[in-house]
């Protein structure tokens, strides 16, 4: 952790705080920030000046409902201001309870309908391969309980299948699906020819290793499991 | 139409590196050869419609522009919400190709038949909707479609024209005093055909969105009646509302025919079945609109 000390993830309870009105949401909130942290801090290559670059990493926030967490790292990254995380969700801000694309420098996609950012990420990939960016990472980030829309079944199975090693999914498991996953949630990813690793979602160390360990030929599922949702 | 369209994109595919053809299995067959020589950019997703949608989305969202393509049912009802957010709000744009229209599969029953389509996509805003009648319109608009990054609904059918018309906004075929009629897409013949003993303008359009109020209201003026008749292959009364907004300044009457909103046709036979079914045989339109002019 001293490390993440060092770069601030320290001031991230902060400026969370800083964002309130969405009691809500903040359980789910809060399950997200170390995963998001990791990414944006050690493991992607994204950062304002190169947001534009066609071949950059991407990282797509596919459950987009509480996303304080994810304001809070795009505000220490300097892709927004700290002082617009005060006003969010008002009219004049441009951060709501679901991040919109064409509003929020940061934001690969706007969501908040759940089942979107895999299949989304799918078609990048695609995308990237034809334009020759066969090394850019596509990570998005979805919820055990998300996984109930079928859409992201649809997903799983192709990108398992194709194979796409620049794909990571990271599924922030806090329990929440109402019928649950028995056997774990990564079976799901295994039997379409996934990698997978199941990590505490808490230990920056252990997100760290399992974002980058090699999985050549395949996509990754990386499972970081948290707290039970209250 | 469908043939037509199929060797356009392929022919797109090689002449333009940041095309890419998205399927889900419907079509694969005839683009087996462009996917081999292809792989990156023709993608068959299988029978996954959802997915085929939002790769088109990723697709644009890394720079690329996307064709999608299936049956018209498929394409727009099945993955609507993938339509309204995987472009539109991502803000990104895509062509989809449809086929099967109203009911090009009359056997098939109302599983592959989708006459709401071009409702559905007006619900949305910022979209292009071609509905050509012949397949050289077809091919046109097709490769008009695919500069830029817009929006762009391009309805094939099997129902066709004898000759195209390649003119933009809506073309004048026939000029008449006692009311406008205008035709879209693969209703041209059997308008001209129904209105043959008429004193009527007869419209054609191949593009129905963005709507041309300015060419409407100019034709209106021109035959000094504003009676129209609106004659569209999809859901009857679909452009209604733009009809009503183009000519909102004057005191008009509208007369909307296409396929029936009243209930659901359960039958088979043949596409011509279904013309007389929902009154879109020119023996019908000839009477609706006798019994609509004053």
């Amino acid at each position: 952790m001293t490390t993440d000390t060092r770069t601030g993830y320290e001031d991230l309870p902060r400026l969370i705080a800083l964002m309130t009105g969405d009691e809500k949401h903040q359980a789910a909130a809060e399950s997200t920030v170390d995963v998001l942290w990791v990414l944006y801090d050690r493991v992607l290559d994204i950062t304002p000046e190169t947001f534009r670059d066609p071949g950059r990493d991407r990282f797509l926030l596919s459950k987009g409902h509480g996303p304080m967490a994810y304001y809070a790292v795009l505000a220490k990254k300097g892709f927004i201001q700290e002082d617009e995380l005060a006003g969010w969700t008002s009219a004049e801000s441009r951060l709501g309870h679901h991040p919109d694309r064409a509003r929020v420098p940061g934001a690969e996609i706007a969501s908040g309908s759940l089942g979107h950012g895999l299949p989304l990420s799918i078609g990048t990939v695609f995308g990237l391969r034809a334009k020759g960016f066969r090394d850019a990472k596509v990570v998005t980030l979805v919820g055990d309980a998300e996984l109930d829309e079928g859409s992201n079944s649809e997903a799983i199975a192709v990108a398992g299948r194709i194979g796409m090693p620049q794909l990571t999914v990271v599924v922030v498991d806090n329990s929440s699906a109402t019928h649950g996953w028995p056997g774990g949630i990564a079976r799901r990813f295994e039997v379409e020819g996934w990698v997978t690793r199941t990590v505490d979602g808490r230990d920056h160390e252990a997100l760290y290793e399992a974002f980058t360990t090699p999985h050549p030929d395949r996509p990754l599922a990386v499972v970081a499991t948290v707290e039970r949702k209250a | 139409m469908r043939e037509t369209f199929l060797d356009a994109a392929a022919e797109v595919l090689d002449t333009d590196p940041n095309v890419a053809v998205v399927l889900a299995d419907i079509s694969a067959a005839q683009l087996a050869f462009a996917a081999r020589k292809h792989p990156d950019r023709v993608l068959n997703v299988g029978i996954r419609e959802q997915l085929m949608m939002s790769t088109a989305g990723g697709l644009a969202l890394a720079g690329m522009r996307p064709i999608v393509h299936t049956f018209s049912s498929f394409l727009v009802e099945r993955a609507f919400e993938q339509v309204k957010l995987d472009l539109g709000h991502q803000d990104v744009g895509a062509v989809l190709v449809s086929s099967g229209a109203s009911y090009d599969m009359p056997t098939a029953g109302r599983t592959h038949q989708a006459p709401g389509d071009v409702a559905l996509i007006d619900t949305l805003p910022g979209w292009t909707v071609h509905v050509p009648g012949h397949p050289e319109e077809a091919r046109r608009l097709l490769l008009e479609s695919i500069p830029g990054n817009g929006r762009v609904y391009l309805r094939l059918s099997a129902q066709e024209n004898a000759k195209p018309h390649l003119g933009a906004g809506l073309q004048t075929l026939r000029e008449g005093g006692r009311g406008v009629v205008l035709a879209v897409g693969p209703m041209l013949d059997r308008a001209m055909e129904a209105t043959a003993d008429l004193d009527v303008t007869v419209l054609y359009t191949s593009t129905i969105r963005p709507f041309d109020a300015a060419g409407l209201r100019s034709a209106v003026e021109a035959t000094g009646s504003s009676d129209v008749v609106l004659i569209e292959p999809y859901l009857a009364g679909t452009s209604a509302h733009a009809v009503s907004d183009a000519l909102s300044e004057s005191p008009h009457r509208l007369l909307s025919l296409g396929v029936r909103r009243d209930a659901e046709v359960r039958i088979y036979g043949e596409m011509a079945d279904h013309d007389l079914a929902h009154g879109l045989d020119a023996g019908s339109i000839t009477l609706s609109v006798k019994e609509f002019l004053r």
